[in-house]
């Protein structure tokens, strides 16, 4: 394999596993916050293209996509007020079946109003062949946004959760949920929060990937398996392992093509996530212990 | 005593009924036709389109007083794309509605499962779906209206060998269509002279094929690439095609015949060569063309009608409809001399092409059914040749 091939299939797979990790970071930070497993989170993503799709005649795309977030925020904000908060200590398979049904009911929704076309929203810089090299690798601008706004979006979640006082406090629920109460946290909101947050960087994905990889209303159902699938590897709950673990998955994709067939491409993640699985269940990057001490 | 009396009076009660209802459809003068169309989900960027030319067909025909005096009644079942319940719905259109024909499915997958009851049940079925197996080997109640991909195959390389092309990549989706396709132009290749050095089939719903492009512009002896898939891979092909700067022709199938598809491909879809029906340039057309009034009447009602652009998809309904209601009227309700009729049909101009039945030929039309297309600054204009 010549150098440039090398280098081109590198980007491609940063390119998938830039979106994969983002997705994943949304598991995470609603795992962390509640335990839950939220299997709609790829309909976050979807929904996010698709309203800024719709809004894109009224106002620039700047603006689009920023009201696109705050929209898919507060229908965030909306399942966990309707199906999640008034829910007694769940069991863990109640909360999945019921995030799955939440997922088909976004899915049906979007299909009613938008219908089964694909749509997109235009590239952020040029068109559909513009193509600018890096050294001998060719590739769309988009590409380096879409690398771009899931960097600035880990880096600025480190941040909250690190040094602002609101991200403290929804460590503090991930961490022991009665003590944060007994602290006089209001872990009800944060769990709201919690599903905001997770829709907001679900749909800023979806705006930026829009134009390369269409949006359609199904095209949550397979980024929701990929990024449980890198939530898994890196170690449930872990953010900066997801991006780790999304780049590594999606740069394995991307190289497969060159040893296997590329039918096979999906099958490469759902093995890892398999072997993961059996394997090392707390995770490339977890521990043992911690998993432990968890409930799921 | 009182008994008997009762038992008779059931007995009278339900032999009214039986012959009540069995004199209420003969005198209602209703013939029943079977649709099975993936009205939703991923195939309906066919079913819907189908289902609503076989409507548009149907509504003239009843506002025209229906045929021979009765009142064409179309029964459409929505299989979203599901072969199970594409075979539920035709078991239950056979036995239960009793249909004299089913038009549809509209994928060569659910056609395929629904093709041996159609012939247990010895009901006719006019398929939407492009797979040749459809047709081959025939089953003597069995139809189907879209061209044969090996004549989108032949096209294909006709069009390369004046190009003077001969080595060449496949690249599929992993759904019937795309299967089906690439099996046909493999087959066919190489009595065109042309080699094909990789052929590779990818998940259908892939959202990103730039590995696939890296892999085939690194073997630089490839002059072109076809592609056998459906919405969205053949958009995104093209733009990762174009975004790695390569320049080779690309050619797709006859699945690409919306002039959707080639604005989602944006400025990537320019110099995109692909066989179609005549429909989409039926402007260039001469006048003198057999099919030219057809397929105006056919855009404009559909677009006045349903206010999207018509596409060839649609058109495969559009002509199952009228090949069954010409069969009905020469045969009347009857199953079996509606099957005899369909395949009697000789130059029964369509919106596919003229189609001309035979015991053996269940497809009806032949490669002059196919012109070759390409797109010019985001319109379809026909394929000059260079």
């Amino acid at each position: 394999m010549s150098l440039d091939l090398f280098f081109q299939y590198l980007f491609a797979g940063i390119t998938y596993g830039a979106i994969y990790a983002v997705v994943a970071i949304g598991f995470n930070i609603i795992y962390n916050a509640t335990g839950i497993i939220n299997f709609a989170q790829g309909e976050f993503v979807m929904l996010g293209g698709m309203i800024s799709i719709s809004l894109l005649p009224f106002m620039p795309m700047p603006l689009a996509i920023a009201a696109a977030v705050a929209i898919t925020m507060a229908i965030g904000a909306l399942i966990e007020i309707l199906f999640i908060r008034w829910l007694e200590s769940p069991s863990v398979l109640r909360m999945v079946i019921i995030t799955i049904g939440i997922s088909i009911l976004l899915r049906e929704s979007a299909l009613h109003v938008w219908g089964e076309s694909i749509r997109s929203l235009p590239y952020f810089y040029g068109n559909e062949i513009t193509t600018f090299s890096l050294g001998s690798v060719h590739l769309s601008p988009q590409v380096l946004w879409v690398i771009a706004a899931c960097s600035v979006m880990v880096g600025g979640l480190n941040l909250f959760f690190k040094s602002t006082p609101i991200g403290r406090e929804m460590r503090a629920c991930a961490a022991n949920r009665t003590a944060a109460i007994l602290c006089g946290i209001n872990t009800r909101n944060m769990v709201t929060l919690s599903f905001m947050l997770s829709a907001g960087i679900g749909a800023l994905a979806g705006c930026v990937m829009s134009p390369i990889t269409y949006t359609q209303y199904d095209s949550g159902t397979s980024l929701a398996i990929k990024g449980f699938t890198v939530a898994i590897l890196g170690g449930l709950g872990n953010s900066m392992a997801a991006v780790a673990a999304g780049i590594l998955l999606g740069i394995l994709e991307a190289f497969s093509v060159s040893v296997v067939p590329l039918a096979f491409q999906d099958a490469i993640s759902i093995t890892i996530l398999l072997i993961i699985l059996f394997v090392r269940p707390h995770g490339l990057f977890g521990s043992s212990e911690a998993a432990r001490l968890k409930d799921f | 005593m009182k008994r008997g009396v009762k038992q008779i009076l059931l007995g009278g009660a339900a032999s009214c009924l039986l012959l009540a209802s069995s004199l209420h459809s003969v005198q209602a003068g209703t013939i029943k036709v079977g649709a099975i169309f993936a009205v939703t989900g991923p195939a309906s960027f066919l079913g819907g389109p189908e289902a609503r030319s076989a409507e548009m067909v149907v509504e003239k025909i009843n506002k025209a007083g229906g045929i021979n005096g009765n009142t064409l009644e179309l029964i459409i079942k929505d299989s979203a794309g599901s072969s199970e319940k594409a075979v539920s719905f035709a078991k239950q259109l056979i036995e239960e509605d009793k249909v004299v024909a089913i038009i549809g499915p509209s994928t060569s997958g659910e056609s395929m499962a629904v093709k041996k009851i159609a012939e247990e049940g010895k009901t006719l079925l006019i398929s939407c779906a492009a797979a040749e197996v459809i047709v081959d080997p025939v089953a003597s109640y069995v139809f189907k209206t879209p061209q044969k991909d090996s004549f989108a195959a032949q096209k294909i390389f006709e069009a390369m060998q004046r190009l003077k092309i001969n080595t060449i990549a496949i690249a599929a989706g992993n759904d019937g269509f795309g299967k089906a396709g690439k099996d046909q132009l493999e087959k066919m290749a190489p009595s065109f002279g042309i080699k094909v050095v990789a052929a590779e089939t990818y998940d259908s719903k892939a959202t990103d094929l730039s590995a696939l492009v890296a892999k085939l512009k690194a073997d630089a002896a490839i002059q072109a690439v076809i592609n056998w898939s459906v919405v969205p891979a053949q958009a995104i092909i093209a733009k990762n095609m174009r975004q790695a700067g390569w320049q080779v022709p690309l050619f797709q199938s006859h699945g690409f015949g919306n002039i959707k598809y080639a604005e989602a491909a944006g400025a990537a879809a320019e110099g995109i060569i692909f066989p179609c029906g005549r429909l989409l340039v039926v402007d260039s057309l001469a006048a003198a063309n057999p099919q030219k009034a057809l397929l105006i009447q056919y855009k404009t009602e559909y677009e006045a009608k349903y206010h999207e652009d018509a596409s060839a998809f649609g058109g495969y309904g559009y002509d199952a409809i009228n090949i069954v209601a010409a069969a009905i009227k020469l045969a009347g309700n009857d199953r079996g001399k509606v099957r005899d009729a369909v395949e009697g049909l000789t130059k029964f101009p369509g919106v596919g092409g003229i189609f001309s039945f035979t015991p053996q030929d269940h497809n009806g039309l032949d490669i002059d059914s196919f012109a070759m297309l390409t797109v010019k600054d985001g319109k379809f204009i026909p394929y000059q040749g260079q």
